[in-house]
């Protein structure tokens, strides 16, 4: 992975030292909470609902197991003993105390991580497939260039004061697991005619309120041509995007506003005039980051079933918990934070130090966090798999239910969001409680539930298979239920099924809808197929216990 | 008497603001919008003249004007208002202003400096109240970047180059 070298270190230095003495200048009085926040929260400091909650950047999901050992410590002496995985690869915790964030900052660039940059209206932590660099059906892999881009933004002194928060997220493989279409710049890694490197850009995605799925401005940008290129979008946006209203100023108005082809017309203009001008990206910087990022030196060894002959429980672990590697005699393997009973996306500092300790014995001590809200151990012998499991058994982290229904997507909701209209939580409880029958999650399959607390759309309730989103109606917690969504290859945004229901109506709604699924579908049909051939009717005519008409 | 921040060293300002006491001869800074009101009376001002403007102004339209002119305020009403950074770095590295880039309005602190100075501003106004020792010190925040910029800075070490 890559290693900070003088600069990175003092950067990140230079950055805890100066939020130390802006955190000073606020509990002094110099700073006042308006003044302050704009500064907190390009440090990944939010104000919520109990307390400050702090967002630790995990680049593109990398982790050395040092740096989720200090996470698991930081979490245990600053925090409540556990953290928060989000969809975009961070870190959340939520009851640090204000007076020390600057030294949680300065122990996390101990082990070279930060929280720069993961709120704030800048460019946010770039995101990539979790499976990058082993995945079968990769084009190159999109970390180095995730890192590339990162220093390119951290703290760029033209960008840091955009008009609303900027995700950029980078995939490597057609299957798109990343969901970059729900980006502000998706990049596709391509090769041109000659097989050189470079990207299809796509701009103009995003979720909140407005959801919109990103348009492609470029088919091939030539790698050497990033920056430049990416200097001239956040530029058109930087001094045209809407300043006058939140809601209208992420870039996807900016681009719906001047139709995207004024929009590509105007970057390309803006590109040709600055390219002199803005950032090189020479080779030798390329290759100076591509050699962080080498394949491991795995052994020589042949493909074997490792689950022939194991018990069931094993077995199922070993079809839903691990996936294909590039390399034969190795497999990857999730760690999952869906235990039924827990929350989705929660891991305590005790289960973070036993995957730092068995990814140091088993994956050349790296950890990856996935867009799922999940861990993945990327590199793991398929011999060694068996004890893999028995110790991820031993800190309930197997549950085996990677794909399924229950492997769901739950932002933090009204149980410590300010923004929220409704628990999450509480209603992720109750589908993991009714779908708490293996064989029957096993029988439907890969289906994606992502639920979010309000509009805002953390939870990318709109690119679920089944997305749910809550609702305030008149001071009670409601949920509407979108059915369609997708985010991986083939994006689409979820249709309303029908009238919002109660809370404790969720799991059973759900559970009308795929009945409707397992009467309907052909022969080996995913859920979300089904739903495309058979489209929303029979879906809604289904879900409500009485008619919708009376509901 | 207003002490600003030029290059590095805090200095009494001695240009005046349309509005402030201008006497004739005085260097003053005006703004756009009056200047194209009125371009007959401002071009033939007695002293130096410099022009201030808001985030909306286009400083592309400014081009044939920038060689007349000593001194360009660029505002930022408030410190979460980043249009002013890609006019600044207009202005010197598309338009080749080389005269005094300056820093205006109630959004200069000492938090934002150190990003303008990158920018290409070589003088900072900072807004009532702010410290301007605060604000040289918070120039040298910093002696590493990963982006090109100009050299207000005490960079010793870059990534990026243009
Ligand atoms: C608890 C504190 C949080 C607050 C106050 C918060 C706030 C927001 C807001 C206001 C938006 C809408 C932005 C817009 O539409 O322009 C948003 C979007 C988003 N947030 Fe959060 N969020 C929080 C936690 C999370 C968590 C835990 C996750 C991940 C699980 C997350 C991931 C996202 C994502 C992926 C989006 C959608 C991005 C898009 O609109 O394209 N946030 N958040
Ligand atoms: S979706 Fe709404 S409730 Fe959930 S974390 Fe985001 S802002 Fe909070």
């Amino acid at each position: 992975m890559y290693q900070y070298d003088e600069l990175d270190q003092a950067f990140v230095d230079q950055r805890v030292a100066e939020f130390r003495d802006q955190t000073r200048r606020h509990l002094a009085g110099q700073l006042s909470e308006d003044e302050f926040r704009p500064l907190r929260l390009r440090n990944g400091l939010y104000i919520q609902r109990h307390a400050p909650m702090l967002r630790i950047a995990i680049p593109y999901g990398l982790l050395a197991s040092p740096q989720l050992r200090k996470l698991a410590d930081i979490a245990r002496r600053y925090d409540r003993g556990f953290g928060h995985f989000t969809t975009r690869q961070n870190l959340q915790l939520n009851w640090p105390r204000l007076p020390e964030v600057p030294d949680i900052l300065a122990e996390l660039a101990t082990v070279q991580m930060h929280a720069i940059q993961t709120s704030g209206n800048c460019v946010r932590n770039v995101t990539a497939d979790h499976l990058a660099g082993i995945a079968r059906d990769e084009i190159d892999d999109p970390r180095p260039y995730c890192e590339i881009i990162r220093q390119w933004a951290t703290l760029h002194p033209e960008f840091t004061y955009l008009p609303r928060k900027f995700k950029i997220a980078v995939t490597g493989s057609p299957e798109d697991r990343a969901a970059s279409e729900v980006h502000d710049i998706g990049l596709h890694l391509a090769r041109d005619a000659q097989g050189n490197i470079g990207f299809t850009v796509l701009v103009g995605g995003g979720l909140g309120r407005a959801p919109v799925i990103g348009q492609v401005i470029r088919d091939f940008l030539p790698l050497a041509e990033l920056l430049a290129y990416l200097e001239a979008i956040l530029r058109v946006y930087n001094r045209h995007g809407r300043r006058d209203n939140l809601n209208k100023a992420r870039i996807k108005v900016l681009v719906k506003t001047l139709g995207v082809e004024r929009f590509r017309e105007q970057v390309e203009a803006e590109w040709q005039l600055s390219r002199e001008s803005a950032a090189r990206l020479p080779a030798t910087e390329v290759e100076r980051v591509r050699s962080f990022f080498r394949p491991q030196p795995y052994e020589a060894l042949e493909d074997f079933d490792a689950s022939a002959g194991r018990e069931p429980a094993f077995q199922a672990w070993y079809r839903y918990n691990t996936r294909p590697h590039r390399v034969s005699g190795y497999r990857a393997v999730f760690v999952s934070l869906k235990a039924h009973g827990q929350n989705p996306g929660d891991m305590s500092s005790q289960q973070m130090e036993a995957v730092a300790a068995l990814a140091e014995r088993v994956s050349f001590g790296l950890v990856r966090a996935t867009h799922n809200q999940n861990l993945l151990l990327a590199d793991v012998r398929q011999r060694g798999l068996y004890e893999v499991w028995l110790e991820l058994e031993r800190h309930q982290l197997a549950m085996p239910n990677i794909g399924t229904l229950t492997d769901m997507i739950a932002c933090p909701g009204l149980d410590f969001c300010s923004l929220a209209n409704a628990g999450t939580l509480g209603v992720a409880k109750q589908i993991q409680e009714r779908f708490d029958n293996l064989d029957y999650l096993y029988d439907l399959g890969d289906i994606e539930i992502k639920m979010s607390g309000c509009m805002n759309a953390c939870g990318h309730h709109h690119v679920g298979h089944i997305g749910i989103l809550g609702v305030d109606k008149h001071g009670e917690e409601w949920y509407q239920i979108t059915l369609g969504g997708s985010a991986n290859g083939f994006t689409a945004l979820g249709e309303v099924i029908g009238p919002s229901v109660p809370k404790n109506e969720v799991a059973a709604t759900i559970e009308r809808i795929v009945e409707v699924y397992r009467a309907l579908r052909a022969e080996g049909e995913r859920f979300i197929d089904t739903f495309r051939r058979v489209g929303l009717t029979p879906f809604r005519q289904s879900a409500y216990a009485t008619h919708p008409a009376a509901a | 008497m207003r002490r600003i921040l030029r290059r590095r060293e805090i200095v009494v300002d001695d240009w005046t603001h349309l509005g402030e006491d201008a006497v004739d001869g005085a260097a003053l800074i005006v703004p756009l919008a009056e200047l194209r009101k009125d371009p007959g009376r401002w071009w033939q001002w007695s002293g130096r003249l410099g022009v201030r403007l808001t985030p909306v102004d286009r400083v592309e339209e400014l081009a044939d004007e920038l060689p007349r002119l000593d001194l360009v305020a660029v505002e930022f009403p408030t410190p979460v208002d980043g249009r002013g950074y890609s006019q600044g770095r207009l202005l010197r590295e598309r338009l080749g202003f080389r005269g005094e880039l300056r820093a205006v309005g109630a959004g200069v602190r000492q938090d934002q400096v150190f990003l303008l100075a990158r920018c290409g501003f070589d003088a900072i106004e900072l807004t009532d109240g702010e410290d301007p020792d605060a604000a040289r010190r918070a120039l040298q925040r910093y002696d590493v970047a990963y982006q090109p910029g100009s050299p207000e800075t005490a960079i010793r070490r870059q990534r990026f180059f243009a």
